[in-house]
């Protein structure tokens, strides 16, 4: 039974992929108004990749959104750019800038703007009628993920309640939701960051450059190299200096650290995961941080 | 260099669960695994490390690993069904960890439903006891192909063969009674490690693999051509593009068997038939797909095919229906009950549905039937007699867990109800009515 010699054999990347493409062809079957987010980090860009397959040689039938804190990487935004033109795709974005300069959001004091996506999100969910929102998040990634359904209710305010989950069998999604109710759905659910890795590898994927190593200023905070930028960094006492780094994610400026790196291929990154002692949240995540329940609130309140 | 690096291509993968109670040392067992197998990092050992001196403990409490909610870690339970990820050079693991206790059926339901193996774990001081029969039984109803037993906590049982060979002999006899073809028993100590990722040094008396072993070298690959093909339709894809004026493909999932170009085949519930013209498995054109992979598929001729539909061998169709006879598992807060009106989602189909009969109700501790009890609470067992507004092709569950399964439906909210299997349940004999039916039910 063991089929060594069997044709039919698949790697888990096989039975990976062909997991995530069933579930984004769920959504298409099911859904009205369905959009991936898009930031153009590395999860983000594979379900991208898995979606063009999903429905080649028709178009992805899905728009893209965006949500821009204002203090982005610019080679993340050309990146976003230039896969949008060469794709033919729709993007919307939702600007934390523009909430802020409206007075609907407040700059918090450590200057951190992840968590004011939340509110930028919702809205452009409502205002599109968006009814299914595919996000790139994994299990492996955070505690309170690893109890995330695939397909995850949203109540009318974008609140997830990990306790009134539905249960999730075999492998049928229910996406039924009341009007003012959307889904979220994670078609990476079951990769891990090694996964990702080696298939952006095997499907030769072009990421944004700053997943590879380059010399760049940076200076220590709270234990991660940061990049100097208008969003408030380096204080005085932080010294700048210039290292060869990578990220291993990509987010806001002000809370995605860099980690010193020689990886300058994706063969390089896979070398240099397997390897690291560190998980890419614990790495790289200022806002995990900050308790023990950090991403399960921020989740409870809309978020990714 | 770590145990965690990976040869992409050489690896497969394994879907398992795991059931037991926090006393029987479950999320030690799993904190254990993830610990040994180096899938747990620096930064999270030390968050663990932390959570436990705040706590008072003066060891890493493994268990935290797992319990990812906050009103879990209050609470000192697992409340949800968390997947873990981990690897071994070997291969890929997909962890479904559910909790053990009573009132949680359906999170073991849950995470035994994709589970190729299942491992069952015992306190060797108490032996098998009801919830283990539970255990049992629910991996024997959801057709996992393999059970492992693990007798845990043999370090406070003296490391004694004697403790271990009754209750591995009392389990493998009341596992054959359910129909579960094979099991495995270990003898390990999730606190210690003992036969966990490592060989006991304890335990010269056994002579078999460690969990890990187990789990890396299982034969999960069925042969596909063994079953017949079944191809859910989940999307038509009609690019209506300059290059491709007149493409039209059916995207879907194989969920069993084989299928090359062309193979006659029936579109169902219609029966209408055709050639398999072209396969195309995500952006290449080959001769032959197999389960699970997700391809697009051509036919030869013009035939209305839509989302919902099934293509089968015209040589090997399942049965259509719409009289559905199964053993379901309530998984809702609000009960279910004769004359109720849902909709049940089979493969990419979904119809509405009456529910016409619940003829009996199972105890899971002993599988005693109780019938005709009025309703399903959540966590019950019960048989269902359906009956739907539009034909499924539906097969036996015990044929195939992916077209023998089904969901019921809310009509009014989409609350996931109730979690379906179709035709018999267990093997035949397993299952026997109580001996206080009368007067209790009605």
């Amino acid at each position: 039974m063991t089929t060594t010699d069997s044709p039919y054999v698949l790697s888990h990347l096989d039975v990976l992929e062909s997991e995530a493409v069933h579930i984004i062809r769920e959504v298409a079957g099911e859904f009205e108004r369905p959009v991936i987010l898009f930031s153009g980090g590395k999860d983000s860009v594979v379900m991208l990749h898995l979606a063009l397959k999903a429905f080649a040689p028709a178009p992805v039938p899905f728009a893209l959104l965006h949500v821009d804190t204002g203090h982005n990487f610019p080679e993340v935004l050309a990146y976003r750019d230039r896969t949008v033109a060469a794709h033919g795709l729709r993007l919307h974005v939702a600007s934390v800038q523009e909430f802020i300069d409206r007075g609907e959001l407040r700059e918090r004091p450590d200057g951190t703007r992840n968590p004011l996506q939340t509110v930028p999100l919702l809205d452009a969910i409502a205002r599109h009628r968006f009814d299914a929102v595919f996000g790139g998040g994994r299990r492996d990634e955070e505690k309170a993920r690893a109890k995330e359904r695939v397909f995850s209710l949203r109540d009318e305010f974008g609140g997830w309640d990990p306790r009134r989950q539905r249960p999730e069998l075999w492998q049928l999604y229910n996406g039924r939701h009341a009007p003012g109710e959307h889904v979220r759905v994670f078609p990476l659910s079951n990769w891990t960051e090694l996964d990702v890795w080696q298939y952006i590898a095997r499907e030769k994927i072009e990421l944004p450059s700053i997943y590879y190593a380059h010399e760049r200023e940076v200076f220590a905070r709270d234990g991660m190299w940061l990049t100097p930028g208008d969003w408030g960094g380096p204080k005085e006492g932080e010294p700048v200096a210039t290292r060869m780094v990578r990220y291993r994610t990509v987010g806001d400026m002000s809370c995605t650290g860099a980690v010193d790196s020689t990886a300058l291929t994706t063969q390089d990154v896979i070398t240099e995961i397997t390897t690291s002692r560190l998980t890419e949240r614990g790495a790289s995540r200022a806002d995990d941080r900050l308790s023990e329940a950090a991403m399960e609130d921020r989740k409870r309140e809309g978020y990714f | 260099m770590t145990d965690r690096t990976l040869t992409e291509g050489a690896t497969s993968l394994l879907r398992f669960a795991t059931a037991g109670s926090v006393d029987d040392g479950k999320s030690t067992l799993v904190g254990r695994l993830l610990h040994d197998s180096k899938a747990v990092l620096a930064d999270q050992l030390e968050a663990v490390e932390h959570a436990s001196r705040s706590r008072g403990h003066d060891a890493p409490d493994l268990a935290l690993l797992t319990d990812g909610l906050r009103a879990e870690r209050e609470q000192g339970i697992t409340i949800d069904v968390a997947y873990r990820y981990f690897a071994t050079p070997r291969r890929r693991f997909i962890l479904a960890d559910t909790p053990g206790h009573v009132q949680y059926t359906r999170n073991m339901v849950t995470g035994a439903s994709t589970a190729e193996l299942a491992v069952v774990l015992v306190d060797a001081r108490n032996g098998v006891v009801e919830q283990t029969r539970r255990h049992a039984a629910v991996a024997a109803l959801l057709r996992v192909p393999h059970v492992v037993l693990a007798v845990n906590k043999m370090d406070l049982a003296g490391y004694a063969e004697s403790v271990f060979a009754p209750i591995a002999e009392e389990f493998a006899a009341y596992a054959a009674s359910l129909g579960i073809p094979e099991v495995t028993a270990i003898p390990i100590s999730a606190l210690t490690g003992d036969n966990v990722v490592t060989p006991s040094a304890h335990m010269d008396w056994y002579g078999g693999l460690t969990v890990l072993e187990h789990l890396e070298t299982v034969p999960v690959v069925t042969d596909p051509t063994a079953e017949p093909a079944r191809f859910p339709v989940q999307y038509v894809i009609r690019p209506q593009s300059a290059a491709h004026p007149d493409y039209r493909g059916y995207a879907g999932r194989l969920d069993s068997g084989v299928l090359r170009v062309g193979d006659r085949v029936s579109v169902l519930p219609s029966g209408r038939t055709s050639t398999i013209a072209g396969i195309d498995a995500l952006g290449e054109s080959v001769d032959v797909a197999w389960a699970p992979q997700s391809v697009t598929v051509r036919l030869a001729d013009d035939l209305d095919v839509s989302r919902g539909d099934l293509i089968a061998p015209t040589a090997g169709p399942p049965p259509i229906t719409r009289d559905v006879e199964a053993t379901v598992c309530h998984v809702a807060d609000r009960p279910l009950r004769v004359g109720d009106r849902v909709l049940l989602k089979h493969t990419t189909r979904t119809v509405k549905a009456l529910v016409k009969e619940l003829p009996s109700r199972l105890t899971l501790d002993d599988l005693s039937q109780h019938a005709f009890p009025g309703e399903l609470a959540a966590n019950d067992i019960g048989r269902v007699v359906l009956r739907t507004a539009e034909p499924l092709a539906l097969d036996a569950y015990a044929d195939s867990r992916r077209t023998g399964s089904f969901l019921l439906i809310d009509p009014a909210d989409g609350t996931t109800l109730t979690a379906g299997m179709a035709g018999t349940a267990f093997a035949a004999g397993a299952v026997r009515p109580a001996a206080d039916d009368e007067g209790w039910d009605f």
